[in-house]
């Protein structure tokens, strides 16, 4: 069950990414629509990281491109942003909470100029709709788990895209703060803006997603929620690796094998 | 004496030009060595400085002459080469990084000494004082030597503060700063051509054995006083001028001496008074919050006590003799008196000829801590289902330590509690 959408937001064209030589990812063809938010589902080792980062050119991929908003990735760069995972980046790094929000700014700076008045506003601002106004000043090595979440978030805000990717927001969290990511990611879409989220959590993702890609190293579904998160598909993503396909891509990294012919 | 006022009256011209010189190398070091420090690529440094040797060497056997800027540009090239080997290997085989380094480190050197060797037995009349790359020597920075060198650390100054907002960026979250479209790969080449030119500088003063010392030390001290990274850079480069005197300094009253040993010493003894004296993260700090928490809780304890004794009595105010404080807790009789004195001053028990009573305030403290123990007993044998016989020895713990928000936060959840797991009224 994929379904294509037309006038795509992201339009993912068969798509292999490898490690090392072996496959995480086997030509993924999927397009989302604009203004939704996207839920990326599945188990531990699927590829979900590895497909957003592919999307953003963070990988190189072995086959295949993306296209956003149907230019190449390259030409759109001020129009998207990224939220890493929490455990990316050293938190012990000499930094204050609004330093790294500040960070959102620099995109559209460009190299060499300091951010403005109008960028520290901005930063200010990102904060708040984190609710963490008054942390601006702190030490990024004394948050918790949510609050670096939420300044990694505030980042992201601050940078007033237009796509959003976000690798596990949900993972390892305080409630308080889940509510208040998620209330933020709907508002996002409500202004218009797709964002785009790994996730690990089933039983939240009917409630928070309105399209669903599920994956485990291929493509299973891409679709609305509703109609993706059936028992079948789930089964489908879930029910264990594809032997053989993960057979064939431990060969290829033992033989040292090209992922394509030329 | 006469040699320290002679020396630091910067009088003699001579004198004034080596410490500019050093100071500048050692500044210039210690600036860029934040940026390797943080992106963790010290062993680098170290890899970098030992590799450079050969260059030197070769640059001066093609040439002929002891121009500093072909023994720049020779140093430059095999400092390069080095950091592509420790790449190409990492990336094509299955050795790691730690292991390249070692590796290339080695060769490098082994080299760059074979190469030394072979020059200083040549005849060549003109290579007396190569050696001085070995360990460095701050007072032959004279004449063209001086601005050369004085040359690329001003550049490397102006440069790292000119990408100051970039660098930091790659450092702290590379993949982020690829997405809003920094050129990461360029970023990353100028840090390591920053890296490769701040050792080739620097190994005038200290050397090549010792130049990562100059490159890391300093930040590494410097990251104990500050979480600002603008500070940092400052402390790093405060510290790094500092040594770059004293090594002039040392280079220029004992001339036998080389420079470098000096310069990591003194640099060396500012980083270790760092790890222990800097608030909050130095070692001594450490002890002293232990000491206060450790004094924290016998107090507590012994104003718990008292307040144990007066619900025996019904009464909190009925004086009660060293013995029976001691017969009712095990503590040693020396730290029951000096807690029981430090108490008196401070107002929360007084001494009578009967013996030790609460005060008012010290009734209420007492009380905190009887009710925030008994409280969290209930909390352990609510929450996490254990036994009321095993949840004393943990509450003796976090009695201490609750805030009064905490406490608020618990009185809900159990719903102001009357009585803890063993029956006792919680006050």
């Amino acid at each position: 069950m994929i379904i294509q959408v037309e006038n795509p937001v992201v339009e993912v064209h068969d798509l292999t990414v490898s490690y090392d030589r072996k496959p995480v990812l086997w030509g993924i063809d999927l397009t989302l629509p604009a203004g939704s938010l996207v839920g990326v589902i599945g188990p531990n080792g699927a590829g979900k990281s590895t497909l957003i980062k592919a999307m953003m050119d963070l990988l190189p991929a072995g086959s295949g491109y993306v296209r956003i908003f149907d230019k190449p990735i390259a030409e759109v760069r001020n129009r998207i942003s990224y939220v890493p995972q929490r455990e990316s980046v050293d938190w012990d790094f000499p930094a204050s909470v609004f330093d790294v929000v500040l960070m959102g700014s620099y995109g559209k700076l460009g190299l060499f100029k300091r951010p403005r008045q109008a960028d520290k506003d901005a930063a200010m601002d990102a904060l708040q709709k984190v609710g963490m106004q008054s942390f601006a000043n702190r030490q990024i090595s004394q948050l918790s788990g949510g609050q670096q979440q939420r300044v990694f978030l505030a980042r992201a805000l601050a940078q007033n895209a237009d796509i959003y990717f976000m690798d596990e927001p949900f993972a390892g969290v305080d409630i308080a703060t889940e509510t208040a990511i998620i209330e933020l990611l709907r508002t996002m879409r409500e202004q218009g803006k797709t964002v785009i989220v790994v996730h690990h959590d089933l039983q939240s993702a009917t409630e928070y997603f309105d399209w669903v890609v599920l994956l485990n190293m291929r493509l299973v579904a891409s679709g609305p929620a509703d109609q993706v998160l059936t028992q079948q598909l789930l089964e489908q993503t879930y029910g264990g690796k594809l032997t053989v396909l993960t057979k064939v891509g431990e060969l290829l990294r033992k033989q040292e094998f090209p992922a394509r012919e030329s | 004496m006469r040699e320290f006022i002679e020396f630091f009256s910067f009088a003699d011209a001579n004198i004034r030009f080596v410490t500019v010189g050093s100071v500048l190398l050692a500044t210039s070091s210690a600036v860029v060595g934040c940026f390797t420090l943080l992106r963790k690529r010290a062993l680098v440094g170290d890899a970098v400085a030992h590799a450079v040797l050969p260059g030197v060497c070769l640059a001066f056997m093609l040439s002929g002459t002891k121009n500093p800027f072909i023994l720049l540009l020779g140093a430059f090239v095999t400092g390069w080469l080095s950091l592509i080997t420790i790449d190409f290997i990492t990336s094509r085989s299955r050795i790691k990084e730690d292991t390249a380094i070692a590796l290339v480190l080695s060769v490098f050197f082994g080299i760059g000494i074979l190469l030394l060797t072979a020059i200083q037995h040549s005849g060549n009349a003109a290579q007396s004082g190569l050696d001085k790359f070995l360990f460095g020597k701050a007072a032959s920075l004279v004449g063209e030597d001086l601005i050369a060198f004085s040359l690329v650390a001003v550049l490397l100054l102006v440069t790292t503060i000119l990408f100051y907002k970039e660098l930091a960026m790659l450092c702290f979250d590379k993949a982020y700063a690829k997405t809003i479209g920094y050129p990461v790969r360029a970023l990353e080449l100028l840090l390591t051509t920053l890296t490769v030119f701040a050792v080739v500088v620097g190994i005038q003063a200290v050397g090549v054995v010792l130049m990562a010392a100059m490159l890391i030390t300093p930040a590494a001290a410097a990251r104990f006083w500050t979480d600002k990274l603008s500070l940092m850079l400052v402390l790093a480069a405060l510290i790094g001028a500092f040594s770059g005197v004293s090594g002039a300094y040392v280079s220029y009253t004992a001339p036998a001496m080389p420079t470098g040993p000096w310069i990591v010493l003194i640099v060396s003894m500012i980083a270790i008074l760092s790890f222990a004296f800097a608030p909050g993260k130095g070692w001594v700090s450490r002890l002293l919050r232990q000491r206060r928490n450790k004094t924290l809780i016998l107090e507590e304890n012994l104003l718990k006590l008292l307040y144990h004794l007066g619900e025996e009595k019904q009464d909190f105010h009925l004086p009660h003799s060293l013995q029976q404080i001691l017969e009712k807790r095990a503590i040693p009789k020396k730290q029951v008196s000096a807690g029981l004195s430090k108490l008196r001053k401070q107002g929360y028990i007084e001494k009578t000829p009967a013996g030790w009573q609460l005060t008012l305030q010290g009734q209420r403290r007492g009380e905190r801590v009887v009710r925030l123990h008994r409280l969290w007993e209930l909390y352990l044998t609510q929450y996490l289902q254990l036994a009321s016989d095993h949840v004393h020895e943990d509450a003796e713990t976090i009695e201490h330590i609750i805030t009064p928000e905490l406490e608020q936060r618990l009185m809900e959840e159990l719903d102001y509690p009357v009585l803890d797991p063993h029956s006792a009224r919680i006050p």
